[in-house]
């Protein structure tokens, strides 16, 4: 019998799933995600996983999870710390436990919590004993998952193993009930996923209900929660990550100025992702390439480029080192090549699945001589899509390879995406020549400087290019002196020209402000989260986020010099903060953190009020 | 592919570019250009059909002093690139110059993996066994004992032999000859260029500053023939300049048996280029203990990369009809009002 139940409505809350990695965390997440979309809640999400693929079962370094804020009104990140967390087991709960706001609701599998995991996850005493005070200042509900999923199984002919497997839909239904939301979408998705395996669909449909129901006629919970929909900007939505916003948008591109993509890959965390969808992706005109190593994966899509297709690679740190030289040729040869990298925490392997910044610097200056080209940082999930767009009009109107600094933390994370309409991105032209009247490869347009692409086997416009240095027009080989110079002097104009093709930048904030804050990348959700903190207390502060980083948008030093104080904030010990310092010769204030996470909102409210402080003293 | 069916001549000298080669005087590569040359004359396409991409080296100063496209690009990278230009524009004749620092040292990984994926390629890998451009280092393919630059009291590695390796990797053309053979030279670029697939054709190359005459034990007029085999799909292997010795099956090897000329015992093997023993026993054979195989060594036919990349695209093509707006509109949606 179902009691009527007191639900408590609020604005904002953050859920966090934990568990082993074998758990079905990521899954388990994505699903709750899914309903929260469906909910019209506005959200953000943190995958958060180990780089081993099945870490040792029940050990604290094995933990995956998946952390999810979910609001009625405009949310940035995916929240701090979690007022909700559910645990699969007791070395989920040790690493967690001291992130969980004070009087969070922990639920815990209790069926986990025997004397051998709780050794392993570093637990002396049991914290679910009545007498023991780990968890004095939470609420905790203790669900016995496990034995209730074969409970209600105990029917169903099938293996042990299998039954266990469906245990994450349990805790999916118990966290439903807890946020008041329906079973439809989970089921749906259960219904197309194993549509064709009945038993278990059956299975998990099964559990999936039991751990509604328990709920309802349990009463583990005193309250329920109801968080109600957000007002976004009316439209069809979608959720999406930066994996797939990336490859849509590379797709859309395409569409857009009809040339086929080669992208070539050499499988790497997190980059790989990018060459999973692309390769599932192949009906419209996608070569997906799996290369011998990452030299290969850049020269190969360099030689696509070369014959007039949109070539396109991806990597992390440790593959952007060995393509380098080959993206040199592709400066040399100005030829519009593509390279993502999904920056990962280094240096060398470093901790592959955590997210960094750390490859500014390199991007911008990590090549020898003086070699320039475009750098572009997608600010969030489905800002990915239109940095993609962004990648390509630009690196094929001014013949120039562009490096696109995405991050580990964009191609995981996910958000409600309100799906643009295709026919308002602008055709683009691959402006092929085929007159061979006048011809001369390295000749250039006057207002891009770009020379002519030209598909190779066309008539008449047979030539060479390649490293070695040539004769500005026409492309002879040369080592004269003034020759060398002025080919250096008009690549680098020709990346600065960009400059003039380019959004200015918008303050974010208080244009009144004393303070500006300044990031690129990924911290935008959590710097605008922290500003609107902040100025919810009445204080003043500005911000802006970067996405063109080489060339900067043109205003930018202007609105530099507007504010009192600079303060930058990244994800590395100083990589934009120095270009800024030396490049506009001011002071700024600077907020480094690499810590594998984004910064926490709370970390950074901390250091906007101190700055503020400084200012006043002043 | 040329269109017109009506036969288009070409000269070797059509397929030669404005610049002058800064190769050595006497130095073997001008013979290769050459045979380029010619062969693509006997191909019948016109310049614009072909594109040349080279390494780094001495050899891979090539392209420039062709008329058609031309790539010069890194050191050892010139297959991948060649690749992507190849899935790029299947059209295209593409040629790969390469030496054997290029192609085997630095670019040797690129190499196993090119000729593996049988992407329709010409492979021309110069082997002078010595660094050139850089002035006379010990390459991967330099003979043990070598004084060189890098070895003033010998080299101490035992040499890669490139055949053996792109039989190892399952090329599906492999062909072996001389820059001094210059008909031979122009017949095989030309089975190389008709062959659907990688095609590596292993031209030994003699760099007369660094390193001349490294090959004279088996290329000099006087002896090449005592030290040479022909071979030749569906002819007995057959050599000497009397043509009075034969490869036999032996133990695990070819035994030389000598004959009267013109009487060719039974036992003397006819040759097979789809026999994968008898390409494995031709390309195990050591010189001087047999003599040198020259010719199209192995020649089966397989299905293309490009040809697999573009025909799977076609299937998904037909499969899921690529519509993107329905793409990025799919998986879950919800109205906001
Ligand atoms: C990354 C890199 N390393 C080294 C060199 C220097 N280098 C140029 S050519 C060459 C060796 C060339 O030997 P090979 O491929 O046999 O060509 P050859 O000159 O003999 O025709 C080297 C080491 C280079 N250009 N790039
Ligand atoms: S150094 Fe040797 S290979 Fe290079 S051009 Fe001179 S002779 Fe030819
Ligand atoms: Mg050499």
């Amino acid at each position: 019998m179902s009691v009527e139940k007191q639900i408590n409505e609020v604005d904002t809350i953050t859920v966090k799933f934990a568990g082993d990695s074998g758990d079905g965390i990521q899954l388990t997440g994505d699903q709750f995600g899914n309903t929260t979309a469906i909910a019209g809640n506005d959200f953000a999400t943190f995958p958060d996983f180990p780089s081993e693929i099945r870490a040792p079962l029940g050990t604290t370094y094995g933990v995956s999870s998946y952390q999810i804020q979910f609001a009625a009104k405009d949310i940035y990140t995916p929240g701090d710390t979690p007022e909700v967390l559910v645990c699969f087991n007791p070395a989920a709960l040790k690493v967690n436990l001291g992130i969980v706001n004070k009087g969070g609701l922990i639920i815990v599998n209790e069926d986990e919590f025997t004397d051998k995991n709780l050794k392993k996850a570093g637990f002396e005493t049991n914290p679910l004993d009545p007498d023991d005070d780990t968890l004095r200042d939470y609420r905790v509900h203790k669900i016995k998952i496990t034995t209730l999923t074969l409970e209600s199984l105990s029917e169903m002919e099938m293996g042990h193993g299998d039954k266990l497997r469906c245990k994450n839909f349990l805790a999916l239904g118990v966290v439903s009930w807890l946020f008041s939301r329906p079973l439809e979408p989970i089921e749906n998705f259960l219904k197309s996923k194993f549509g064709k395996k009945p038993q278990i669909l059956e299975a998990n449909m099964k559990v999936l209900h039991a751990g509604f129901n328990i709920c309802d006629t349990m009463e583990i919970f005193p309250i329920m929660y109801k968080v109600p929909p957000a007002k976004l900007e009316p439209g069809t939505y979608r959720n999406i990550n930066g994996a797939l916003a990336t490859s849509y948008g590379l797709l859309a591109a395409a569409e857009k100025i009809k040339l086929p993509i080669v992208f070539s890959g050499y499988p790497i965390t997190p980059a790989s992702e990018i060459l999973h969808t692309l390769a599932a992706l192949k009906q419209f005109n996608v070569a997906a390439i799996q290369t011998e190593d990452e030299i290969a994966a850049v020269t190969m899509a360099l030689g696509a480029a070369y014959g007039g297709s949109l070539g396109i690679t991806g990597s992390s740190g440790p593959g952007l080192a060995l393509k380098v030289e080959a993206i040199n040729l592709a400066v040399m040869t100005e030829l519009p090549l593509i390279i993502f990298d999904f920056m990962r925490s280094g240096i060398s392997t470093g901790m592959p699945t955590k997210t960094e910044q750390g490859d500014l610097l390199m991007s911008l200056f990590g090549r020898p001589s003086d070699s320039h080209l475009i750098v572009l940082a997608p600010s969030s999930a489905q800002d990915c899509f239109w940095i993609s767009v962004e990648a390509v009009r630009l690196a094929t109107k001014y013949m120039t390879p562009v490096i696109v600094l995405s991050e580990g933390f964009l191609i995981n994370s996910s958000e409600p995406w309100k799906i643009p309409n295709l026919d308002d991105i602008p055709e683009m032209e691959s402006g092929f020549r085929t007159d061979p009247n006048g011809f001369l490869p390295y000749k250039r347009n006057k207002e891009t400087l770009a020379r002519d692409w030209v598909r190779i086997g066309t008539p008449g416009l047979e030539h060479t290019i390649g490293g070695l240095e040539k004769t500005n027009e026409t492309g002879q080989i040369t080592q004269d002196p003034e020759n060398h110079d002025l080919m250096t002097r008009l690549r680098y104009e020709k990346t600065q020209k960009v400059a003039n093709d380019i959004p200015e930048l918008e303050i974010m904030g208080d244009k009144d402000a004393d303070l500006l804050l300044v990031g690129w990348g990924s911290t935008l959700g959590s710097m605008r989260a922290s500003m609107e903190a902040v100025a919810s207390q009445g204080k003043k502060v500005a911000m802006i986020n970067i996405r063109h980083l080489n060339p900067l948008p043109k205003n930018l030093g202007d609105i530099l010099r507007s504010f009192k104080k600079v303060a930058v904030i990244e994800l590395n010990l100083g990589h934009l903060n120095m270009l800024i310092r030396s490049k506009f010769l001011i002071d700024t204030a600077f907020l480094g953190r690499v810590t594998g996470q984004p910064i926490a909102v709370t970390e950074m409210i901390d250091f906007i009020n101190k700055e503020l402080e400084t200012i006043k003293e002043h | 592919m040329s269109t017109s069916t009506e036969e288009v001549k070409y000269k070797a000298n059509d397929f030669k570019s404005e610049a002058e080669p800064r190769w050595c005087p006497g130095c073997e590569d001008y013979a290769i250009l050459k045979a380029v040359q010619t062969a693509m004359a006997k191909i019948g396409r016109p310049k614009n059909e072909h594109a040349v991409v080279s390494g780094i080296g001495c050899s891979s100063r090539f392209p420039y002093y062709m008329s058609t496209y031309g790539f010069h690009t890194i050191h050892g990278r010139p297959l991948p690139v060649a690749t992507g230009l190849k899935v790029s524009n299947p059209e295209l004749a593409v040629w790969v110059v390469t030496g054997d620092g290029d192609g085997i040292s630095i670019g040797g990984n690129h190499l196993i993996h090119a000729l593996r994926r049988n992407c329709d390629l010409n492979i021309l890998l110069f082997n002078n066994r010595i660094y050139g451009l850089t002035k006379g280092q010990y390459s991967p393919t330099s003979t043990k004992g070598m004084v060189n630059k890098t070895a003033p009291y010998g080299t101490i590695e035992d040499p890669v032999d490139p055949v053996g390796l792109a039989v190892e990797s399952g090329a599906t053309f492999i062909a072996q000859t001389s820059a001094s053979y210059v008909k031979e030279l122009v017949d095989v670029l030309v089975e190389a260029y008709n062959h659907k697939g990688t095609s590596f054709v292993h031209i030994y190359q003699n760099c007369y500053i660094y390193n001349n005459g490294a090959f004279d034990g088996f290329t000099d007029r006087e002896i090449r023939d005592d030290n040479n085999i022909k071979v030749e799909h569906g002819k007995p292997l057959v050599f000497g300049k009397e043509l009075n010795k034969g490869l036999t099956m032996g133990y695990g090897k070819f035994d030389i048996v000598e004959f009267e000329a013109g009487n060719v015992p039974d036992s003397v093997l006819v040759y097979d280029e789809t026999d994968p023993i008898l390409v494995r026993m031709i390309s195990d054979m050591k010189f001087p203990e047999h003599p040198v195989p020259m010719g199209i060594i192995k020649r089966v036919q397989a299905p293309t990369f490009e040809e697999s990349v573009h025909s799977q695209i076609q299937t998904a093509k037909e499969k899921f009809k690529p519509d993107l707006k329905k793409l990025i509109g799919s998986g879950e949606t919800w109205e906001v009002k």
